[in-house]
């Protein structure tokens, strides 16, 4: 164990606003192409909402929904031109009608104008039932109408499946574009969606392992900008960051504890790559494994008990598991010889990995309580695996071609769909919690 | 402006012939070009006729001149490995050497890995690497004051293919002074 030495709890205190580092700045979108799952999916109909005369909302409230449900993988929208009618309150609808055109349930809403900007009613029907599943109305501001929107999304993905919606959650990722002395690296934050797209921090320097703190406001990251590698922690909504942690060597891989209060982290100044865990508030750090081989990629079990990490210290890249405060270690991947870059799923049930196999780096699920792994993934070169917070999906990044691009797979198989730029590559992406 | 040209022409020569005499590592990236003017054709008689220089080009150290053994200053890496191989002792024993007898100068031992694996790890595995070199070097005198290491993983790759042509020039340590 280790205590901070006194240089860096002085940079601690220090907030560093340099210059390029500012607050977040609108960025090229994402572009989402759906590539599976529409076989196996429910079909749906989400009818274009009703507006009042004379209101012009600033987004398609529908179309944003039928989007975010046809991206889990687990509804079919009906497209529009197939609806025969267009009921946008309850006395209009007859289920008979869409019980015919085979869906299994129906969302109309209405757009009305309210002195906060708008008010949003949507009403959720059970087509084979006969019944109202459940009705709600949302206030929004105007700015606000692609957010009500992910959250009736979620509202209906959770009232059908009885689990928690993600289309409310964000991602974050790395682009790069470039190389050498014109290298360009950005940090970014996206809505799920791809949407709203924001640059946190750019640098002609490397960038990685972003990483978001339970409640959705901070992001912890490894930037290169002073030519050499180090950790901050970023406060998304004002932009003010600090340097967490900038010893010699390399200063890796943070990882929020689940509560918040912990940052784990990979350092070798103490002579070769171990695992730390630096307390928030008190600055403490704790070395919590000491061996001479690369022990790296902290990752936190969902109840903070435990982490897990990659170690070669059985002569390749394996996965193990040890209590959070240090202590005895035991092997956690099976099969293979190179698995790394492990999460928990949000049920702690399973890992996500990265996985080698014939020469080709996957990813992999590890249910770890039957000790079953399946593939998610068939790319060559798949890395940076991360679980949707309802454990539904997987992001992770992947290759087109010789481009750097997102891909995010279902589960339970089927579901897919890819998030490229137009140009440059994307990489490392990080799916938020629950935005609370 | 005469006497620069042939001066940087000199220089390409130099460095041309430098890459020519070593044969184990891959050859170095060609300097940039363009800093070569085109080459005055003529005589022009009012050019006042100053000695062009004879002597050797100035340079920020020795590693700097492709004459010199101490120019070679990158060490490549097995897939997945921190070990040296033992091709670069000699090598690297000729940067201890020098380091040895100039106590005042410094390196930064950069490590690099090729894009295969995960990102974390690399920095981990460029870490030993620079470690491996560094461990080597300080029981060849070198004073630990005078090295540091510095890891970019597989964030810096020199060669961008995705094929072991070039994955093997990108798992290196470079000696920087």
């Amino acid at each position: 164990m280790s205590r901070t030495p006194q240089l860096l709890r002085l940079l601690l205190v220090a907030v560093l606003s340099l210059s390029g580092i500012g607050l977040a700045v609108a960025a090229p979108r994402l572009n989402i192409q759906i590539t599976g799952g529409v076989e196996a999916a429910q079909p749906i109909a989400v009818v274009p909402f009703g507006v009042s005369e004379g209101l012009i909302p600033p987004v398609d409230i529908a179309s944003i929904v039928s989007a975010d449900l046809a991206r889990t993988g687990k509804f079919r929208p009906m497209p529009t031109r197939d609806m025969l009618d267009m009921p946008s309150r309850h006395e209009e609808v007859d289920l008979r009608d869409w019980s015919l055109l085979g869906v299994n349930n129906l969302v109309i809403g209405r757009v009305e104008a309210d002195s906060a900007g708008f008010r949003v009613s949507v009403a959720l029907y059970d087509v084979f039932r006969g019944n109202e599943i459940t009705s709600e109305t949302l206030v929004s501001t105007k700015n606000g109408m692609r957010a009500t929107a992910h959250r009736i999304a979620d509202l209906i993905y959770e009232k059908l499946t009885g689990q928690k919606g993600v289309a409310s959650t964000r991602i974050a990722y790395i682009t790069s574009t470039g190389s050498g002395d014109s290298l360009k690296v950005t940090l970014r934050v996206a809505d799920a969606d791809g949407y709203n797209p924001q640059t946190i921090v750019s640098s002609s320097e490397p960038i990685m392992s972003p990483a978001w703190s339970p409640d959705g406001r901070r992001l912890a990251y490894v930037s290169f900008e002073n030519k050499r590698p180090a950790i901050y922690v970023q406060e998304l909504n004002s932009g003010r960051r600090e340097l967490v942690a900038s010893y010699p060597g390399i200063n890796g891989s943070p990882a929020f504890s689940p509560d918040g209060t912990r940052l784990a982290m990979t350092l070798s100044k103490d002579g070769n790559p171990d695992i730390y865990t630096l307390n928030m508030l008190s600055r403490e750090l704790v070395r919590l494994t000491d061996h001479y081989a690369i022990d790296t990629e902290p990752a936190w079990s969902p109840d903070g008990r435990s982490i897990i990490f990659t170690s070669d210290r059985g002569g390749s890249p394996q996965i193990y598991r040890m209590p959070a405060s240090g202590g005895p270690t035991e092997r956690v991947s099976i099969d293979g010889d190179y698995n790394a870059r492990a999460s928990y799923s949000p049920d702690g049930r399973s890992i996500v990995m990265v996985t080698r196999v014939n020469g080709s780096f996957r990813i992999a699920v590890l249910d770890t309580q039957r000790g079953i792994t399946r593939l998610l993934s068939k790319g060559d070169l798949d890395e940076s695996p991360s679980f949707a917070p309802n454990g539904s999906m997987v992001i992770y990044a992947t290759t087109s071609g010789s481009r750097g691009v997102l891909a995010a797979a279902s589960v339970e198989g089927g579901g897919g769909q890819r998030l490229s730029q137009d140009s440059g590559q994307v990489r490392e992406p990080a799916w938020s919690h629950f935005m609370r | 402006m005469h006497g620069s040209s042939r001066f940087l022409l000199l220089c390409l020569a130099l460095i041309g012939l430098g890459g020519c005499a070593t044969a184990p590592p891959p050859p170095l990236p060609e300097p940039m070009a363009e800093n070569t003017a085109p080459l005055p054709t003529r005589t022009v008689p009012e050019v006042s006729t100053a000695p062009v220089e004879t002597t050797r080009p100035t340079y920020a150290g020795p590693w700097e001149d492709p004459s010199n053994p101490l120019y070679e200053r990158t060490i490549y890496f097995d897939y997945d490995s921190a070990e040296i191989k033992p091709e670069y002792v000699t090598l690297m024993r000729t940067h201890a050497r020098y380091l040895g007898s100039h106590t005042d100068t410094r390196v930064t031992l950069e490590g690099h890995t090729d894009e295969r694996g995960t990102r974390e790890y690399n920095l981990a595995l460029a870490d030993q690497r620079g470690e491996s070199v560094r461990r080597f070097m300080l029981a060849e005198g070198v004073l630990p004051d005078q090295m540091a290491t510095l890891s970019y993983g597989e964030e810096r790759p020199v060669e961008l293919g995705h094929n072991e042509q070039s994955w093997r020039r990108n798992r290196r340590v470079i000696i920087q002074y």
